[in-house]
């Protein structure tokens, strides 16, 4: 990434080596992360760079701690070190270009809530304190759901919607949020094959629209279909590139050791080029 | 009786009128505050918060006599609750993160040791024979016999100011209690949201304690929204619901003590709020047991029915007791298992109903699995007129 010339003398004020990438191209910077649970790491000393207008794919075994490095990385949860940039700033002060996906299960779905007053959640930043979101509010709210094929289920409380759609219904709630990066824990998680297919059209449409976009995903076997770079952990940074490059059996055999079967292994060597 | 209905139409007296109405707008505001505190789950903390405030009552009381000679002034006490209240939160708070305790322990633990601290002060005090300590009996059951006019404002325009933040801050409260991981990631700081839930908490458990009492304040926070949530899905009138609960029972409740000082006034407001939660869980449309059975009920009945038409369109014999009635009921059959003309007419269009409907989900299963009632309405109902005649003409010819 070039950066502009403005952009350039700013940092070169700042005392910024000027050959240097300019943060403020990177949607989402992390760096040195570390997350411990009673003074057990979980997470260690993870940097990694987001490609801007990407899909990319967080994958690892269980317990690798990928929904751990989004919580954190977005201050969700303590860290012991490391920090956040979005575009250059820090986490803190950027939230307004992020939109978090939380993990389905995280909620309690018997909600005195309707599909459409969950995505109006979203917006709820920007109507402000001591207001109720109006129509403008309802309007993109109805838009998002229509984004996901839920417009016909926008009054149906949220405990009557099977997994699949509540799934979408969380997804058009980040829709609204209009952000610029968008991370999103296990959306492919218990859904149907129908959901799966419309959230990978809301993916790539995000991803056209020059958005990031990083998913913890569990499933290697789509991997290649559905993202064009990977990030893989396992406790700690164990590659990232372009899904030709990282996503190779070494990798994969660093990440999950014998816990992937040989099988498993040959035939994700056999689709990748 | 006489005197309990001119209670109830405040023609008793202004005093009373004035209490029943401050106890309404309290019951108000406990029942909004508790529609977040039970939908954040943790009604319980709700009753430490009550059982903590009984240490800071007798010792701002001892304070006052030692300061002026008068314990009984009312803002202070209340103060003192509220400070010892605080304290039982933050212990709560501090054993949950710093220990692996759960919270349940961890009130269970505070609940009862500011509480024995409380009754143990209360006793030091009453052995002492200061004046006016007699009062203080009542914090724990609620008293409104001898509330003072001053006091009985002091309630009113407290509770006022509390239902006014609540509404106020509704919009936060619902993001924190749904999803608070979602809350902090759109910048909110979800731990000052937590606070300031629980001050408005504290606040309506301090300013209820000399009408409803410390034992039982926590009833007028937890049932009201639980009953109201029979009524609704929806937050902003589950609230609204809930705080005209809590205003009903404590009205009324106070209204009753008004006429029998004997008996206990929080009490009362709690038997009566568990009445209004006993006609909720049982004739709510929404949620209620009843209209839950009923629902049941017709459901089964439109699925025996389909599936005994079904059973006889294919020519076979139903054995199935519930499904033997409905079809004789219907005159789908008669008593001794023979199938009427009628039956089989109609049989014959519940299988054609039935295949259409099929088709329908083998064509598109997306939108067959987001039908609610695919194949238990006739199909004309559900689906739009071309769609039914596109899947007719696709149909083939129906052969016997």
């Amino acid at each position: 990434m070039r950066m502009g010339g403005q952009k350039a003398r700013l940092v070169a004020q700042q005392g910024e080596p000027v050959s240097a990438y300019n943060p403020d191209d990177n949607p989402f910077h992390v760096s040195g992360l570390t997350v411990a649970y009673h003074n057990k790491p979980v997470l260690w000393n993870v940097s990694y760079t987001a490609p801007k207008g990407q899909l990319t794919a967080i994958i690892g075994p269980n317990g690798a701690g990928k929904s751990t490095f989004l919580k954190a990385a977005l201050g969700l949860i303590p860290r012991l070190s490391g920090e956040t940039q979005v575009f250059g700033q820090p986490v803190k002060t950027a939230l307004n270009k992020i939109a978090y996906v939380p993990q389905r299960s995280a909620v309690d779905w018997d909600f005195p809530a309707t599909a459409l007053d969950v995505v109006l959640m979203g917006l709820y930043g920007k109507v402000g304190w001591f207001r109720w979101p109006g129509k403008s509010h309802r309007q993109k709210a109805k838009k998002a759901l229509q984004a996901v094929g839920m417009e016909a289920f926008a009054n149906r409380q949220i405990g009557q919607l099977s997994g699949g759609q509540q799934q979408r219904v969380f997804l058009a709630r980040s829709l609204a949020q209009d952000a610029e990066v968008y991370l999103m824990d296990e959306p492919f998680s218990g859904v149907d094959a129908a959901t799966e297919k419309a959230i990978v059209e809301v993916l790539r449409q995000l991803v056209e629209a020059d958005k990031t976009v990083l998913v913890v995903h569990h499933d290697l076997e789509t991997v290649n279909d559905y993202y064009s770079n990977i990030l893989m952990l396992n406790g700690q940074y164990i590659a990232s590139g372009p899904v030709e490059t990282a996503f190779t059996a070494q990798n994969l055999q660093k990440a999950y050791g014998g816990r992937l079967a040989s099988t498993q292994l040959e035939g994700l060597k056999a689709k990748s080029c | 009786m006489q005197e309990f209905l001119s209670a109830i139409l405040l023609s008793s007296g202004y005093n009373t009128a004035l209490v029943c109405i401050g106890a309404a707008i309290l019951g108000a505001a406990s029942g909004a505050i508790g529609v977040f505190i039970l939908l954040r789950k943790r009604s319980l903390v709700s009753d430490a918060v009550s059982h903590a405030t009984l240490p800071g009552v007798v010792l701002a009381f001892i304070l006052g006599e030692i300061l002026w000679g008068y314990g009984r002034s009312l803002p202070f006490i209340l103060a003192g609750a509220a400070f010892s209240s605080m304290l039982g939160v933050m212990a709560v708070d501090a054993i949950k993160t710093h220990t692996r305790l759960t919270e349940d322990t961890a009130i269970g633990t505070v609940l009862s040791t500011f509480f024995a601290l409380g009754m143990v002060l209360l006793t030091i005090v009453q052995s002492m024979s200061i004046a006016g300590q007699a009062g203080l009996e009542g914090f724990l059951l609620g008293a409104t016999s001898g509330m003072l006019f001053s006091e009985a404002v002091t309630i009113a325009v407290a509770s006022m100011i509390v239902g006014i933040a609540i509404v106020l801050r509704m919009k936060e409260f619902t993001l924190l209690c749904f999803d608070e991981n979602f809350a902090a990631s759109s910048g909110y700081n979800v731990k000052w949201l937590d606070r300031s839930l629980l001050i408005l908490l504290v606040s309506v458990v301090v300013i209820g304690l000399k009408t409803v009492g410390l034992v039982l304040i926590v009833a007028l926070a937890i049932i009201p929204p639980v009953a109201a949530r029979f009524w609704t899905e929806r937050v902003p009138v589950l609230v609204g619901i809930s705080a005209t609960i809590g205003a009903l029972g404590s009205y009324i409740g106070a209204a009753i003590s008004s006429t029998a000082p004997s008996l206990p006034t929080g009490g009362i407001i709690v038997l009566i709020l568990f009445f209004l939660f006993l006609v909720s869980l049982l004739l709510s449309p929404v949620r209620g047991v009843l209209a839950a059975y009923i629902r049941h009920r017709r459901f089964q009945k439109i699925v025996h029915t389909r599936q005994g038409l079904l059973t006889i369109a294919n020519g076979q014999p139903i054995l199935e007791p519930l499904t033997r009635k409905l079809m004789i009921k219907n005159s789908y059959m008669c008593g001794d298992g023979r199938v009427t003309d009628y039956g089989f007419s109609v049989a014959q269009k519940m299988a054609r109903d039935q295949e259409l409907w099929n088709r329908f989900k083998e064509l598109d299963p997306e939108a067959a699995h987001s039908l609610q009632d695919w194949s238990l309405r006739p199909i004309e109902e559900v689906l739009p007129y071309d769609v039914v005649s596109e899947l007719e003409t696709g149909l083939k010819p129906h052969t016997v």
